[in-house]
């Protein structure tokens, strides 16, 4: 067994562990220029940033490389860097993207503006409060089931569900979704974000709640014209108005425009 | 609440629960479910949104011997797995613990709604890891952190737990040798929260941050264990830093990033440059799948050797899998390579080194209540030691949120329930500390950057302490360090108290200069070759250094103090486990 004899004793041994040489990180002696919103909730303006271009750069690293060198207190939120926590969130040239996923050569020498999501209250520079996601996600009836696990379900049962699980919750659906950009229904519709929730929550095959009058009447599902605005930008490919927002429609008019079951409702008072 | 500072008005407000959960991951989020059931108020502060912890990064699956797909599994197989793996320097009553609970924790998340990859029976499925002698990892894809962390979220939001997200502990309060509250501040205002409870359960996760090259988000900066530590906490381990043994290499913005062990799990050969799958010289039997620090060191040793890739990494191929085969099992890793580095994971291979993963150490625990060394501090999950020893197993850290988490939530009740002791103290203790956090806001001249201290010592800590180590390089990391903590007064950043990440990082580096002293002063203490800790100046392990456990804990003088204690022999049910897998082998 050869390991661990190694000659270089306690030095770093490979370029992997190393600082990443001045060479390779202007390699291409281009320079990144971003126009950053820097404001809060009274208002702001863009700013412009440059810093040298490394190969592979994501607009994630140009920002947080601003922060460390030029502007200390500019505000972003991170996590993962991998995509797969949906921290990051923003809008780049007015299209809501994660940070973390978008290269920089993407743009092609173009302008790249960055700001906040704009369907929500903006904190300052690059963060918006999503507080209110988490209010709608409370309003949610949880899995509720009889049942005790662990459970037989056969993977053609939930195949469906793995779809909706993918959910990162950056909320740029909800960022990009016109009743909440345009129309403020905050209160009233819940977004499509949570009719994922909801979509896997209905097909679980163990679960036993009933989400279709909460849908109709607490989450507004009928403001929801379905224009795929947040299936185009959601980063894990869920489709959101096809998969989630259809099917659950489809539930909510067999409930209720159904006028079998309409007859029924007014024959048992509820 | 105001009070007087300096001449302006200085205010802040109280809140009030019976606990207090430091971290909402895996483990906090259980704890809380757990304190919650009994009733009592709990109030969960956590660095970012809600769902957003570290856990959410965990990928190829959670440990438990359900024994679904290899029916021979147990509890005692995955203990004897846990303690070979942990060199036994494990608490041999937490891995007991553990490996009997953990199931019952995975069919609890089935339970909640989580849902896993299914076998034909219909059973959850279970794939192979690497050290486990059993297919044992319950999964979902390569996402099953998320699917944890979701329907933990989600069981919480149905409780009426209060959760302070974007909010920054920086100090225990105590009283009358308790642990009584804590001073946090709200990142988005800067507004300071005095938290009273009468426990404080700790579970803010690592402290992959000390490194350059980590997998860590920014979160993980140990705060939990400084804090514990501060506050006169028994700590333990602390020189065993888990290296990952595939992280990302190329591009620079990508470096550390995790290439989950479900890569090798599925069947992926690691290869050098010259095409030979070296892990035959290290590891005939498990091959690929040998326990994460045996594979790290391979990966290490064969780049050190100039048999490396294009970009100082390794070769990972899992091309044989197709894209059919990959996009049903790994298909958050085809993803993570086609859009950050342009790699097609089906077609070619990927370039992998080691990386910073996970800290074996920490505060050290009664594995029966989660109760740290100081009364009314708990800790679960990752900022928690003694579970993994020298090395722990892939997948056996989110079993061990869940096991410890409830534990720790359990333990946190009853100490409440037997205990009345009040958690008023000193609002001077209060000012003092709201004084100390805005210092480096409020100096006139400009003083040290914390970026910049912060990168150093990442630098530092990748110079001196990375995974091959040795006591003259450690010792000029260790002046190092203790370099940079003589230049932490001068920092001072610009801005205001508005969601100001300069300011936030200049809390951060306090407890990453303090960690990162800690195991450099502990990884001299443990002058032999074990698990995470490989001394290349000593020779193998040492019979002696393997029945101790080195005990960190504040002197005094407010030094670290270090303590060798004897590890307590097995009980007879446990050792007769060890025995017999000795003669088996």
């Amino acid at each position: 067994m050869s390991e661990g004899n190694g000659n270089n004793v306690g030095g770093v041994t490979s370029k992997a562990h190393s600082p990443v040489p001045n060479e390779e990180l202007g390699t291409s002696g281009k320079m990144a220029k971003l126009r950053i919103f820097r404001g809060d909730a009274e208002g702001g303006d863009e700013v412009e940033y440059e810093i040298p271009l490394v190969e592979g750069m994501v607009v994630l690293d140009a920002v947080l490389a601003i922060q460390a060198q030029q502007a200390p207190d500019l505000a972003v939120r991170w996590n993962c860097k991998a995509a797969h926590c949906g921290s990051c969130s923003a809008e780049i040239n007015g299209r809501p993207k994660l940070l973390c996923k978008t290269r920089i050569e993407e743009y092609d020498g173009g302008e790249i503006h960055v700001g906040p999501m704009r369907a929500f209250p903006v904190i300052k520079d690059l963060v918006s409060d999503v507080s209110w996601n988490y209010e709608v996600s409370k309003g949610i009836k949880p899995f509720q089931t009889s049942e005790q696990a662990p459970f037989t379900m056969y993977e053609e049962d939930v195949e469906r569900l793995y779809e909706p699980k993918r959910c990162i919750e950056c909320f740029m659906c909800q960022d990009v979704c016109h009743v909440l950009r345009t129309h403020h229904k905050h209160p009233e519709f819940a977004g499509p974000r949570f009719f994922v929730r909801n979509q896997w929550l209905e097909m679980h095959p163990m679960d036993e709640a009933d989400r279709l009058a909460d849908l109709k009447e607490d989450n507004g599902l009928g403001f929801c014209n379905i224009t795929k605005c947040c299936t185009e930008v959601c980063p894990v490919d869920i489709h959101i108005t096809d998969n989630s927002i259809i099917p659950l429609k489809e539930r909510v008019a067999d409930e209720y425009y159904d006028p079998a079951k309409w007859l029924m409702r007014k024959i048992r008072g509820r | 609440m105001e009070l007087q500072k300096d001449g302006h008005r200085e205010a802040y407000e109280a809140r009030e629960h019976d606990v207090l959960i430091i971290g909402a991951g895996g483990a906090g989020l259980r704890a809380a479910v757990a304190a919650a059931e009994h009733g009592l108020s709990v109030g969960i502060v956590t660095k970012s949104l809600l769902g957003k912890a570290h856990t959410v990064m965990a990928e190829g699956g959670i440990a438990a011997s359900v024994g679904n797909v290899d029916p021979d599994d147990s509890w005692r197989q995955h203990f004897i797995d846990t303690m070979r793996s942990g060199k036994f320097l494990n608490n041999w009553r937490m891995v007991e613990t553990f490996t009997k609970e953990a199931p019952d924790r995975v069919y609890e998340l089935e339970q909640w709604g989580a849902l896993f990859n299914r076998t034909p029976e219909g059973k959850i499925s279970q794939r192979p890891f690497g050290g486990h002698t059993y297919r044992r990892l319950c999964h979902v894809g390569d996402r099953t952190g998320l699917e944890l962390i979701r329907t933990m979220q989600e069981k919480v939001l149905a409780t009426d737990a209060k959760v302070y997200m974007e909010t920054t502990v920086t100090k225990l309060f105590k009283k009358e040798g308790r642990v009584v509250g804590a001073l946090a501040y709200t990142r988005e205002s800067g507004k300071f929260v005095h938290f009273k409870a009468k426990a404080v359960v700790m579970a803010t996760g690592g402290w992959g941050r000390i490194f350059k090259v980590t997998s860590n988000s920014w979160e993980g900066t140990g705060d939990g264990v400084v804090l514990g530590y501060d506050a006169g906490a028994e700590l333990v381990d602390m020189e065993m830093m888990q290296f990952h043994p595939t992280g990302m290499v190329w591009p620079p913005g990508v470096r550390g990033l995790l290439v989950t062990e479900g890569v090798r799990g599925e069947g992926g050969l690691l290869r050098n440059s010259e095409g030979v799958r070296y892990m035959e010289n290290y590891d005939p039997e498990k091959m690929e799948l040998s326990t994460r620090d045996v594979v790290a060191r391979a990966n290490y040793t064969e780049v050190q050797e100039g048999r490396g890739s294009e970009h100082g990494g390794v070769y990972l191929d899992i091309t044989h899998l197709g894209y059919e085969g990959i996009m049903k099992k790994l298909p958050t890793m085809y993803e993570q390579f086609l859009k950050l580095a342009d790699i097609d994971i089906s077609r070619e291979p990927m370039e992998v080194f080691p990386t910073v993963h996970y800290t074996m150490g920490g505060i050290k625990i009664d594995p029966e209540s989660a109760a740290s060394s100081v009364p009314g501090l708990f800790a679960a999950g990752e900022v928690a030691g003694g579970l993994h020893g020298a090395n722990r197993l892939g997948g056996n850290s989110l079993s061990d949120l869940l096991v410890f988490g409830r534990r720790a939530g359990e333990g946190a009740a009853a100490y409440i329930e037997e205990s009345v002791h009040s958690t008023e103290i000193d609002e001077g203790e209060v000012l003092h500390e709201i004084g100390r956090v805005l210092e480096p806001l409020e100096k006139k001249e400009e003083g040290e950057s914390p970026y910049l201290i912060q990168q150093e010592l990442q630098e530092t800590m990748m110079e001196h302490a990375n995974l091959m180590r040795d006591g003259d390089s450690l010792k000029e990391g260790l002046g190092k360090i203790l370099a940079l903590k003589d230049r932490l007064p001068q920092v001072s950043v610009p801005g205001s108290r508005l969601f100001n990440p300069g300011w936030h990082t200049a809390q951060d580096v306090r407890y990453l200069v303090q960690i990162s002293e800690i195991i450099i002063r502990t990884a001299l203490e443990r002058k032999e070759r074990r698990g995470a800790q490989w001394r290349l100046d000593f020779d193998g392990p040492d019979e002696e250094l393997g029945r101790i456990n080195f005990i960190v804990k504040k002197d005094e003088q407010g030094e670290v103090g270090i303590e060798r204690r004897e590890i307590p022999p097995m009980p007879e049910h446990l050792a007769s486990l060890v025995e017999e897998a000795k003669a088996k082998a």
